[in-house]
């Protein structure tokens, strides 16, 4: 009997390989490349008035200075708008290099390309380059204010205006029965992974072929761009993700600069040229996310029932849109959460600043959503004088109305459809999970020791997997080794496990037989990319498509030889037998080398399949018409919308009011993702999550000045948090497979985050009874909170005067 | 970012060592652990002409304990002295302010007199040299002095040695009779540098009143200050003194600055809240240690 694969926690695959260093990332590879470096814009907003490469040319070792005067065809033109909206009336994308405008600290100006990177940052250092500064935004309050532009082109720095109703909220709220109003603010983060970015590109003149490798999230569509950018044709270019340290989002972007300008320079120079982004570049020139001002008013009646939302969102998009407006529309259309809302608006104003442009972090707009939808239960409660699990409850979309059609548009332009969901279940089991009932008791526990308990909990729903597409080639060799490629890529998922237990499980062979290669263009060219907890939905299914073509290829080979009709086959542990009938076997790597005829024995296991063989029906030619030679198979997997998964979070959160340090002492979490390929992968996701949503609640904020300049660019000071910091997380599953597609799966990835800040702050705001309405909180800001005359914080004041919440 | 071009030298005896450095002038830097300086290098946020390697110099790494008082090399790891019974015996504060440094990887490559040359205010060695009123030798070329910690500390990141001298030992005088230390530090993260600490010795004189109590802080001003609190303690029975008072005239002698991580007064704050805790904890061990 096969083992069961599907469900269980295999142990993950690709660890043992990138546990003890044997991973091959970006900077493992091309010891002998030039390294490329990059003077960065040191003014948030200027006129380039000159670059001075002189200084620079005497330092020996430099190879090639590159500034946009040498950029030509598309590459002297902006970079893409990589999803238009037609509402993002004012689009904006920088250049790969600066056009003579910089708008914000980091961009790049002047590329250097020297024998290594000591040198070339020594070269970059004398690159004497003369601005001219203009006026600075920095913050959605000043965004809004626009007594400056940051594009002089762009009337009140609104990139886009997005606006999406379920009925007449105005009138909805003037008839409810009660209404409360109140505005909060959330900080910027950022995605943060352990490797930076990284390209290196080596250019083949011989046969004019470029082969690039980067730090992506998305290869195939990197392939693309290059091609387009540097006007080659497609099969020339071939982009490959290797081990890749940590994504979060923050590698979807592309093409970044560097990822077009390296290329152009391995072409130029006739050798391989990498560039490895360090942290402080990382910091001041890849994305961030998560700052947003929001107003919200709600109407509710006597019991607590929501009967109206209306949310306007202030949203940074930062110095340019390159990944268009993803972010606030998930912000606006998931801020929903589980609850059966009667009539909703929402209204983003997009808006420019000086700062990092901002594109999908890990939950990506959702966090801010759940942050704005669950403090507005939080303040029902209060003011109702009910208790706050009580009031969620009362709201609740319940299990009969699914699907539940809101009416509005989800961010991948499909109808925002719940596909299944049991929410009061899911938060019967929270609420057992944390003990909710028996808080008041730990509380007092706590009080008697002189410590502050709260107790905080926060629900979400999450679109996942949305299309297009993805597909997968599973192809058996003679050897047996079962070979998968998928073009979606992996930072360390756990996608070659998932793969390859699914194609274990659906051909029937031995996990160890199973080989995944994920993000290799030269393997699989078509690809959408990894993001939007979409791998394990939109891929995992493509894989269990592609693997159930071979299988129904061997059988149909096996039936010939075996002389059975297919439907009497079956394949167990790699061999294809007759059911029931011991004995009538063939080895799935025999069908293999039969499904592929030959005139050549070029070894052992071909001669099977060769014309004197005696195994081919001379009545028939070798390959059917309509079949093809070799056991392999291609399928595509694309879903008709989104799969929405959900969960319901619980912090307790001890305070110690000596010294307002703040400590997470239990988190619990119920997840539902639908069907579970590997529970152990999912739980390691939601533990990751949980880490980043502690850190978000806690720690993490990009601390910019009035100037925009970052003062915190380094992880000094840009505080994420360590194990230490991160509380053990309680999990307890539910299932609810979606009906949307043949496996049952919802996303994973993205859901550990989501609740984070909500959660927190609500135990927070248990503990000390001041009301929060701006994350994250520090305990210095704590101190100013409960000593300040007024009962609420709205505003996030750092001792530093910075700009970002001002 | 990758370091600015720097020459290197790695002597095998400190005479060599200030060979180097005469010859060099004020751009070499000595390095020892190099957990701050190899970041500052990294970042070019410094770029000395030459670094001074002296892990080769023999005869450095070694912790000595008298009934004097403890002398700790400057190839002294923090692990190493963490790890020091002897060391622990003769002045407590020592493996207490050591513990709180950073992380274990940092502990075994840093070394305390690296850290306490480095003067950084939030350092916690510098602290404990203030507090227990401690020394380092240094030697130059025309020999070694002892060098006060008062005469050491000129300003944040900054002491009064230039040229040719390297601090071949910090010296931490043993814990009096009849006293006790504690030390207690508040960081963002477990590891990080602190927001606040303190490091604080308590006396007691035969009748086991309070007879001194002095207190030095991390990350409160521009560089180590001792601060004496007996005013507010001094002549009363250790288990009526009032820890807390001692606290608030702590708050009213610092004048901390704020930061991204903290206001000047939280830092306040937390100076009088962790005066109170480490004074009652050190004035416990005195008690112990009054026959």
């Amino acid at each position: 009997m096969t083992t069961k694969y599907f469900g269980e926690p295999v142990r993950r695959r690709e660890d043992a390989r990138l546990v003890v260093g044997k991973g091959r990332y970006l900077d493992d590879i091309g010891a002998d490349a030039y390294a490329a470096a990059f003077v960065r814009s040191p003014h948030a907003h200027a006129r380039v008035v000159d670059v001075d490469v002189g200084p620079a040319l005497d330092v020996e070792g430099l190879l090639a200075v590159y500034t946009y005067e040498d950029l030509t065809g598309p590459m002297a033109e902006p970079l893409p708008v990589l999803i238009p909206h037609p509402q993002l009336t004012h689009a904006r994308t920088g250049y790969p290099l600066v056009k003579d405008v910089t708008r914000h600290v980091g961009e790049p100006i002047v590329m250097v390309v020297a024998t290594d990177r000591y040198v070339a940052e020594d070269a970059a250092e004398k690159i004497a380059v003369t601005y001219e500064e203009l006026p600075v935004v920095v913050g959605v309050d000043a965004a809004e204010a626009a007594r400056v532009l940051v594009h002089d082109d762009v009337p009140g720095n609104i990139a886009a205006r997005h606006h999406q109703e379920t009925g007449d909220v105005e009138a909805a709220l003037a008839a409810s029965r009660h209404t409360l109003s109140f505005t909060q603010y959330v900080e910027r983060s950022a995605s943060m992974p352990m490797e930076g970015k990284g390209v290196h590109a080596r250019w083949d003149d011989a046969d004019s072929s470029l082969r690039v490798y980067s730090s992506t999230q998305a290869s195939t569509s990197v392939r693309a761009a290059i091609a387009a950018k540097l006007q080659l044709s497609l099969e020339k270019v071939e982009v490959i993700a290797p081990d890749v340290g940590g994504g979060f989002g923050v590698k979807i972007v592309h093409p970044w600069p560097e990822e077009l300008l390296v290329p152009m320079a391995a072409r130029l120079l006739g050798h391989p040229v990498k560039w490895v982004e360090d942290r402080r570049e990382h910091f001041v020139s890849s994305a961030h996310e998560r700052q947003q001002r929001q107003e919200i008013t709600v109407g509710y009646d006597d019991d607590g029932r929501i009967t109206a939302l209306d949310v306007l969102v202030w949203h940074d998009n930062g110095a340019y849109t390159p990944y268009g407006i993803i972010v606030p529309i998930n912000t606006a259309t998931q801020l929903l959460g589980p609850y059966d809302i009667p009539v909703y608006r929402a209204q983003v104003f997009s808006v420019y600043t000086n700062t990092v442009v901002v594109t999908p972090y890990r939950g990506a707009g959702r966090p801010q959503g759940c942050f704005a939808m669950e403090r507005t239960m939080d303040r029902i409660a209060q003011e109702r004088g009910l208790d706050r699990a009580e009031v969620r409850l009362r709201n609740l979309i319940q299990p009969d109305q699914f699907p539940y059609d809101w009416g509005l548009t989800f961010q991948d332009g499909r109808p925002l459809v719940y596909d299944s969901g049991n929410y009061p279940a899911m938060m019967a089991k929270l609420m057992a999970l944390v003990d909710w009932a028996g808080f008041p008791a730990r509380r007092a526990e706590a009080e008697a020791r002189g410590r502050l308990l709260g107790i905080g909990m926060a629900p979400y729903v999450e679109g996942t997997g949305p299309g297009p597409y993805e597909g997968a080639h599973v192809q058996v060799l003679g050897s047996g080794k079962v070979l998968v490629s998928t073009g979606l890529t992996s930072q360390g998922q756990g996608h070659e496990t998932v793969f390859a237990q699914l194609v274990a499980s659906e051909l029937g062979v031995p996990m160890e037989d199973v080989e995944v290669t994920t993000g290799d263009t030269r393997r699989f060219g078509y690809a959408v990319g990894t993001f939007a907890s979409r791998a394990a939905v939109v891929s995992g299914n493509a894989v269990a498509l592609a693997a159930r073509g071979v299988r129904e290829k061997a059988l149909r080979i096996a039936a010939d030889v075996l002389e059975v009709d297919a439907s009497d086959l079956e394949i167990a542990d790699g061999v294809v037998g007759v059911k029931g009938t011991p004995g009538a076997t063939i080895p799935l790597r025999t069908v293999a080398v039969l499904s592929n005829p030959l005139r050549y024995a070029f070894d052992e296991a071909a001669r099977q399949a060769t014309q004197f063989a005696g195994t081919s029906d001379d009545s028939k030619p070798p390959v059917s018409p309509g079949d093809a030679p070799g056991l392999e198979h291609t399928d595509y997997y694309s879903p008709i919308r989104s799969t929405f998964a959900s969960g319901a979070h619980a912090a307790v959160v001890e305070i110690d009011p000596a010294t307002w340090e703040i400590e997470v002492v239990q988190y619990a979490v119920v997840h539902d993702c639908g069907t579970v390929v590997n529970p152990m992968i999912v739980e390691g996701q939601v533990h990751g999550g949980v880490a980043q949503g502690v850190g978000g609640a806690l720690y993490e904020r990009m601390a910019y000045d009035r100037d925009g300049q970052l003062l915190n660019a380094s992880f000094m000071d840009f505080l994420m948090p360590y194990a230490s910091e991160v509380p053990p997380v309680d999990i307890d599953h539910q299932s609810t497979p979606s009906p949307l597609n043949a496996l049952g799966i919802k996303g994973a990835g993205e859901a550990g985050v989501i609740p984070g800040s909500a959660a927190i702050a609500s135990a927070i705001e248990d503990a000390v009874g001041r009301r929060i309405a701006a994350m994250p909180i520090s305990p210095s800001e704590l101190y100013d909170l409960v000593r300040s005359p007024s009962a609420e914080r709205v505003i996030n004041s750092s001792p530093h005067e910075t700009g970002a919440m001002a | 970012m990758k370091p600015a071009p720097f020459g290197y030298a790695d002597p095998t005896s400190v005479a060599e060592a200030l060979d180097v450095l005469a010859a060099e002038g004020d751009g070499a830097k000595v390095l020892a652990g190099g957990q701050s300086l190899i970041p500052l290098l990294s970042m070019r946020l410094a770029a000395p002409t030459a670094l001074v390697d002296i892990n080769r110099v023999a005869g450095l790494d070694r912790i000595s304990a008298s009934p004097d008082g403890v002398r700790v090399g400057a190839l002294v790891r923090h692990a190493h002295l963490l790890a020091s019974a002897e060391a622990a015996a003769v002045q407590p504060l020592l493996g207490r302010a050591t513990a709180n440094v950073a992380h274990p990887a940092i502990r075994n490559r840093g070394t305390t007199v690296g850290s306490i040359a480095h003067a950084d205010p939030s350092g916690e060695m510098t602290a404990v040299l203030a507090v227990t009123d401690g020394s380092v030798t240094v030697a130059r070329p025309d020999g070694s002095t002892t060098v006060g910690w008062r005469d050491l500390f000129v300003g944040p990141l900054e002491t009064s040695l230039h040229g040719a001298a390297v601090v071949v030992d910090a010296f931490f005088p043993a814990l009096a009779p009849r006293s006790g230390t504690a030390f207690a530090e508040i960081a963002r993260r477990k590891g990080d540098y602190a927001v606040c600490g303190a490091a604080v010795v308590v006396t007691l004189d035969e009748d086991r009143r309070v007879a001194a109590a002095r207190a030095a802080y991390l990350s409160v001003g521009a560089m180590p200050e001792v601060h004496d609190l007996t005013d507010a303690v001094g002549g009363k029975p250790v288990d009526s003194a009032d820890w807390t008072a001692a606290g608030e005239l702590a708050r009213t002698l610092v004048d901390p600055d704020g930061d991204l991580h903290a206001s000047a007064d939280y830092r306040r704050l937390l100076v009088g809240a962790l005066t109170a805790r480490t004074l009652a904890e050190a004035a416990a061990e005195a008690e112990r240690r009054t026959p």
